[in-house]
């Protein structure tokens, strides 16, 4: 097979969904939201449950964690059009502004570099306007048991 | 249960209480906070998901810094500015604690070291750093 798309072994909107049937991303209500070439955006729309100020409403940034950990990994499996096992080594969040309470958040996931066994990933949590972003996140990914 | 753990468990904001996050024991000022394993915090299966330690650790580094301020003359509002996870070693179906370490409390910033571990305290499975923007 040769001209063969970008990736053909991985459906990310399927991915997504039997990722967030269950588990800690369907307790959150994560959801599959758009995908491209090496980025993956998932959506999570807004609950009480997940409110991290009583008073104010605004998101708790856990949440955003998670969120950013799923898109992230999902841009790396895109990337590498295989669904490899991996762990996060690690994940730095920056907060630059607080969530606005009611807002679905939706986590933008672009890995950027593959090595053998890494993977380098950043992204964006933003609402409306990816221009204005509520977090920005950088991580990396190991693949394990494939030595 | 102490009055001041109390208090502790009382602060918990909605997102604790839905993780089922719990008031451990208190070390010094600062809380052991714990959250058992269940379908809420699992990733793939029979391990914890990242984010929901990642989690847990911003919430034990919250609460380590709320009563290291009240012990220190009165809480203020708090606001985490980033945070930094490493994972070490996959959680597993367990209870997971977490202990937050205040390094620094300055006048507008609070540099905030934590740790998680599960069965053996001196192998954590994450540990994170946050600064924390504080406001009067």
């Amino acid at each position: 097979m040769s001209d063969r798309p970008a990736t053909t072994n991985i459906q990310p909107d399927l991915l997504a969904k039997a990722l967030t049937r269950g588990g800690h991303g369907g307790w959150l209500g994560m959801q599959y939201h758009a995908h491209g070439d090496g980025w993956v955006e998932l959506a999570l729309p807004w609950k009480q449950e997940l409110v991290g100020m009583e008073e104010s409403g605004i998101l708790a940034s856990g949440p955003i964690i998670s969120l950013m950990d799923n898109c992230t990994s999902m841009s790396v499996w895109t990337k590498r059009d295989a669904f490899v096992p991996q762990v996060t080594l690690d994940l730095r969040i920056d907060y630059t502004r607080a969530a606005t309470p009611g807002s679905t958040v939706i986590g933008r996931g672009e890995c950027y570099k593959l090595t053998r066994s890494m993977s380098f990933v950043r992204g964006i949590a933003y609402e409306d306007d990816p221009d204005d972003p509520l977090a920005h996140a950088a991580g990396v990914f190991m693949m394990i048991g494939n030595d | 249960m102490a009055e001041e753990q109390v208090n502790i468990a009382r602060r918990l904001p909605p997102y604790a209480r839905g993780l089922g996050i719990e008031v451990e024991r208190l070390e010094g000022h600062a809380p052991v906070l714990a959250m058992d394993f269940s379908e809420r915090v699992q990733g793939r299966p029979g391990y914890l998901h990242g984010g929901a330690l990642s989690g847990l650790l911003e919430m034990a580094a919250i609460a380590a810094l709320q009563c290291e301020l009240e012990a220190d003359g009165g809480l203020r509002r708090i606001k985490p500015v980033n945070v930094t996870i490493e994972f070490m070693r996959g959680g597993t179906e367990q209870r997971t604690f977490a202990l937050g370490r205040v390094t620094r409390a300055g006048r507008r910033i609070a540099n905030v070291q934590v740790e998680a571990w599960q069965d053996d305290r001196d192998k954590p499975i994450a540990t994170a750093f946050l600064n924390i923007a504080l406001r009067d």
